[in-house]
């Protein structure tokens, strides 16, 4: 398997290498094929190893491909960790980006930075393998930051855009934010446990919980929780929690194919795989898991509330997948890894499917992304229609959907999870994730009902050349609708309930949820016909109801309920002043600091004052000794004389 | 002749006798001659063959070794007991590399750039790099001393010749700050040798000295490194040296004169005076941390880029000194290793990517003559090939994983963890704050629209140029994915470091 796994990680980046550096040489033609050859071969060999796992039993392999650095006795090593947890994560990850290779032929086909991209999104897989592959700290970290990078690159993709270019540098920095914990978190795990490596450090986590830290004099701190919170901050930059979101908004000046790629089926999730694979850590601290379950809640409420105000195709479905990686957090902290990580499967499908949809309505439309100016192309674009209407129920949970098998389970598990009876957490929680799924619904049908119904509200120009876009376009459209539709219902039993992550996931027993729902699991069938009854099933049908009542059948309600409630919109429309927050507080805080350090520290205090200052006096000085000065020899011979006797007699005595 | 015997004396005195041989022939009366053709051709053979010889030093180097190697010992005034004796061990002989390798790539970069004077500007560079070399590898005071003080007359000149608009006032800010550094060295060194009638480093690392000597000392030698790292508060004369210097003084000031600092804090103050270390070392992780976090905001805040790349050569050689003076932060076990040698790997990569960030703008300011932030937008619409360069050292600078940039402050993270949890706090913000001001500059002046005629009408990259940065990118991206080699050569010599170390000279 070894082999197999090599070729998984370095067919993408050889194809990234060879469109990037010779991009010119093989041509446009040339660019995407090696490249869709390398994503596929490496799409190919991940079903390989998924179906060894699944159906073949084949155990979990720990491999080091080579040594990075061995000192004071602290191995740094690359190698893969490969278990059920992480073949997953493979095959989504090479799937839908080979939908999106393949996508991306007809999106950029006029772009002059064609096989620039190709290269990138190839790193980019690269990258997000070497992260999920990972079987140490090390480097996760690396995969971490490779991510971050081709994020960057990406997003700064169309670099004449100032708009492009403050994103990417924004994207960066938030990130970075949750790397400088990130970092701290790792370096803390190797405080305690001398070693980089997932096995040792799990194999020791017992004897971290056990331990403190004193962060500050005097108030020692359980380093399991300093270490768990540390990680997970690294966790909220990568998957854009509250408060280091506003990355993500933003990113959206992307082309719309990375958008579907890495702004939401991967690179997003990264930080939802990472506490899922540090499960074994995570278990250990309670504390850090309120503050993971709170985190979450917070993202999946109010970003999806952002949704709704949203005017821009693309960010529509950006703050929706900040709600639905904050249902993922969720579940992380109420100890339901596995649901979490199903959520994210389902999730990547339909999510990148509601993307390539958007972007196809993008192109169609001439790169208008407003959704008011839209409206009708139902009839303009059927496949586009019909497939994002499947993306649209996925992502409200509609019964039967994939992503009802995961939301609806996932409540259940927050519903029944060990924060039940303690208090302000648990509400928290349940009543965002419960709520949450009015708002779903309410902005994805908002959304669906003013793009493809209703009157036509582009200009004439445009709707003369409204049309389906090529069959690049719409394939890969079509090949995501059909798990976004059905795979829930095939693969819930098995993931969720099967004990299919086995040793993967570590859960404490008084707090394994998922496994207790497992006793009570009939089949897709039965939670199909039960669901009926739950109010989540309620919730979605009245938010699509009001979607449809207040957007298509009484528009003018809306702008009512604007200008009667200005003071809730301006709040919403100003993000909740997070914006402001970053740019003007920390950014221009650190500008200003900036400033000051150097016009008053460097400037002034140590230059003119100490420096030339000294200059100054010495001029002065010299001034003064040039009176001493007087011109005959004899003056300066006895000084010479007097100077070299003090110093012999000073070498003499030191003897 | 047997080379292997006198190799270091060959990384000595190759380059020095052709920079003289260099002057010997002189520039002659126009600078286009084949003349001048003939020069450069000179210059780049005695820094290439001087390269291929330190290759020979590498493979023979045995990295189990405890002791020196390559030693070197003939008398040199006899009357005061002090010889001509070089040697390298794991910490010396990354830097000889370093020298070697970087010199070079600085000749090829001023290829056609210089116009006044070639054959001094060459002569004084292959000068530079012989006593660079001998530096690092002298194991004798008074001609580590010789070779430290007549480092800085080249440099005094390529600054003071070749310079910008106000050469006189940095030469003089970075002659006065470095010389009264280093006098107060010699007068350590002379106390020394009161002590132990020798000039030799190990001899002053042997002799037992009380707490209160090794603080005079310690104070003396500081003040001789830190302004070459150089440490906050006396980092002043760096970015004026770097803005007046011309490219390759740029590149060989950040990438091999700053290592003499931490070089020196290694190869003498630990040893020598472990205890005055000690006492001092809090103040010294103060220092460093200051640097790290008070330059890396100052650095966000520059509009000129050579300045930017000097503010941020202070803040990474903070983690070198941090690296170093965390040792004793640590009862046993995993953490002083790991910083000292993050440290000393900083050096090394620092050297690289230092090198090449001016490298960088010494590109673009032979096409613009300006370094002026502002002056620029959009280079990327123009220079493709020079982008991807830029924004690839940006990334190391940044210190991303993968790049040169990363290992050392990795490194020096993890065992400041161990040491404080703050330390690695304000440490670890360089992630962010590196990020912002390398990132911010690239932002500035490779991407967004052309900015105006001049950027529009830049040339990418020449050949000669491509190459340069490309050698360079490949040892930035290949020491960062594996470091291995590396930290293979300095471990043994480090554990033996922090064994010395740890015996008390009280």
């Amino acid at each position: 398997m070894y082999n197999y796994y090599l070729t998984i990680v370095l067919a993408p980046l050889a194809a990234a290498i060879i469109a990037g550096l010779a991009g010119k040489k093989i041509g446009r033609a040339g660019a995407h094929w090696v490249t869709i050859a390398g994503v596929g071969t490496a799409c190919l060999l991940s079903m390989l190893v998924l179906k060894n796992f699944f159906w073949g039993g084949a155990p979990a392999e720990n491999i080091s491909v080579y040594t990075w650095a061995v000192t004071d006795g602290l191995r740094m090593e690359v190698g893969f960790l490969v278990d059920r947890l992480t073949v997953l994560m493979m095959c989504v990850v090479t799937f839908v980006s080979l939908m999106v290779h393949i996508y991306t032929i007809g999106y950029m086909r006029e772009d002059p930075g064609y096989q620039r991209f190709f290269s990138y999104i190839s790193l980019f897989t690269f990258a997000m393998l070497m992260l999920v592959m990972s079987n140490n700290f090390l480097q996760l970290f690396f995969g971490w930051e490779a991510v971050g990078l081709v994020s960057y690159l990406l997003i700064g993709f169309w670099f004449k855009k100032e708009t492009a270019i403050f994103a990417n540098l924004k994207a960066f920095l938030v990130n970075r934010v949750g790397d400088f914990g990130f970092l701290l978190g790792i370096a803390g795990v190797v405080m305690f446990t001398g070693s980089l490596d997932y096995a040792t450090v799990f194999g020791q986590a017992k004897s971290i919980a056990g331990q403190s830290i004193e962060v500050f004099q005097g108030t020692p701190w359980n380093a399991m929780t300093v270490i768990c919170i540390l990680l997970f901050i690294g966790a909220m930059g990568k998957s854009a929690q509250a408060p280091l979101h506003v990355w993500l908004p933003d990113s959206m000046e992307g082309p719309t194919p990375i958008s579907a790629l890495i702004h939401a089926a991967t690179m997003v999730t990264a930080g939802i795989f990472m506490v899922a694979r540090m499960s074994p850590l995570f278990e250990l601290s309670t504390t850090a898991l309120g503050f993971v379950i709170v985190i979450g809640s917070i993202t999946a409420f109010f970003m999806g509330l952002l949704g709704i105000i949203q005017n821009d195709i693309k960010r529509v479905v950006a703050y929706s997948t900040l709600s639905q990686l904050g249902y993922m957090t969720v579940a992380l902290g109420a100890s339901a890894y596995s649901a979490a990580i199903f959520h994210l499967m389902t999730h990547a499908f339909f999510k990148a499917l509601l993307f390539l949809a958007a972007g196809s309505v993008i192109i169609a439309m001439h790169h208008e992304q407003d959704i008011r100016k839209m409206g009708g192309i139902k009839k303009y674009m059927p496949i586009t229609y019909w497939t994002s209407l499947v993306g649209s129920l996925a992502l409200i949970g509609f019964p039967g959907s994939s992503g009802f098998f995961s939301k609806d389970l996932l409540i259940e598990a927050v519903r029944d999870s060990h924060w039940q009876g303690q208090g302000a957490v648990y509400w928290i929680a349940y009543l965002s994730v419960l709520l949450g799924v009015f708002i779903t619904a309410l902005y994805a049908f908002r959304m669906f009902f003013l793009v493809f119904h209703g009157e036509e509200r582009m200009d004439a120009e445009t709707k003369l050349h409204l049309h389906e876009p090529s069959a690049v376009v719409t394939a890969p459209l079509i090949l995501l609708a059909i798990p976004s539709a059905i795979i829930g219902w095939f693969t819930v039993g098995p993931v969720l309930f099967g004990d299919y992550f086995g040793g993967a996931i570590f859960v404490s027993e008084n707090k394994d949820i998922v496994s207790h729902m497992a006793h009570a699991w009939h089949g897709s069938f039965a939670l199909l016909t039960h669901s009926v009854r739950t109010p989540v099933f309620w919730l979605a049908a009245s938010g699509v109801i009001a979607a449809w009542f207040l957007y298509l059948k009484r528009p003018d309600i809306p702008e009512i309920i604007k200008i009667k409630l200005s003071g809730i919109y301006n709040v919403l429309d100003r993000k909740y002043y997070f914006d402001d927050l970053w740019i003007k507080g920390f950014a221009g805080g650190g500008r200003a600091i900036g400033q000051l350090l150097w016009q008053r520290g460097d400037q002034m205090t140590i230059d003119d004052t100490l420096v030339n200052g000294t200059a100054r006096t010495v001029v002065r000085l010299a001034g003064f000794v040039r009176q001493i000065q007087t011109g005959y020899l004899y003056t300066y011979a006895f000084a010479m004389i007097i100077g070299l006797t003090a110093l012999l007699g000073w070498l003499i005595w030191l003897r | 002749m047997d080379f292997s015997q006198h190799l270091l004396s060959i990384l000595i005195w190759l380059p020095i006798i052709g920079g003289a041989a260099l002057i010997a022939i002189g520039d002659g009366s126009d600078s286009s001659s084949s003349r001048a053709g003939l020069m450069r051709i000179v210059a780049l053979t005695t820094s290439i063959v001087t390269f291929l010889f330190s290759i020979g030093l590498y493979v023979g180097f045995d990295n189990a070794f405890t002791d020196m190697q390559f030693i070197e010992k003939t008398p040199w005034v006899d009357s005061l007991n002090v010889f001509y004796s070089l040697g390298v061990d794991g910490i010396s002989l990354p830097l000889i590399l370093l020298t070697t390798f970087i010199t070079p790539l600085v000749v090829i970069s001023s290829w056609d750039t210089i116009k006044s004077r070639p054959a001094q500007y060459f002569a004084a560079f292959l000068i530079l790099e012989g006593l660079m070399v001998g530096v690092f590898s002298a194991l004798d005071a008074l001609l580590f001393y010789v070779f430290w003080e007549s480092m800085l007359i080249p440099m005094f000149l390529i600054i003071g010749i070749w310079g910008g608009a106000r050469r006189v006032y940095a030469t003089l800010k970075f002659f006065l700050y470095t010389f009264l550094g280093s006098v107060l060295m010699l007068v350590a060194f002379i106390y020394l040798y009161g002590q132990t009638g020798s000039f030799d480093l190990f001899d002053f690392m042997g002799v037992p000295l009380t707490l209160g000597a090794q603080k005079y000392i310690f104070i003396a030698f500081l003040l001789a490194f830190a302004v070459k790292v150089p440490m906050w508060p006396v980092h002043t004369w760096l970015p004026d040296a770097h803005v007046e210097a011309p490219t390759g003084g740029s590149v060989i000031l950040a990438a091999i004169m700053l290592k003499m600092g931490g070089y020196g804090f290694v190869r003498l103050s630990l040893p020598i005076v472990p205890d005055g270390s000690e006492y001092f070392s809090g103040m010294m992780i103060a220092l460093s941390l200051i640097a790290i976090v008070y330059i890396g905001f100052v650095a966000l805040m520059q509009k000129d880029m050579k300045k930017l790349i000097a503010y941020s050569s202070i803040a990474h050689m903070g983690f070198v000194t941090l690296g170093l003076f965390i040792l004793w932060s640590f009862d046993g076990g995993m953490g002083a290793g790991l910083g000292i040698t993050g440290g000393l790997i900083q050096m090394i990569s620092h050297g690289l990517i230092s090198g090449a960030m001016f490298l960088c703008v010494g590109v673009l300011y032979d096409r613009m003559h300006s370094r002026e932030i502002s002056d620029y937008g959009g280079v990327a619409n123009t220079m493709p090939m020079y982008a991807a360069f830029m924004v690839l050292f940006a990334m190391a600078n940044a210190g991303l994983p993968g790049t040169s940039g990363f290992v050392g402050e990795f490194m020096v993270i993890i065992a400041s963890f161990k040491a404080n949890f703050w330390y690695a706090f304000l440490a670890a913000g360089t992630l962010i704050l590196g990020a912002a001001y390398t990132l911010w500059m690239v932002k500035r002046v490779i991407y967004g629209e052309v900015a105006n005629d001049n950027v529009a009408a830049l040339k990418d990259l020449n050949s000669r140029e491509f190459i340069v940065l490309a050698i360079l990118a490949v040892s930035v991206l290949l020491v960062g994915l594996w470091p291995a080699p590396l930290v293979d050569m300095m471990s043994v010599t480090v554990e033996q470091l922090i064994e010395q170390v740890g015996h008390s000279k009280l």
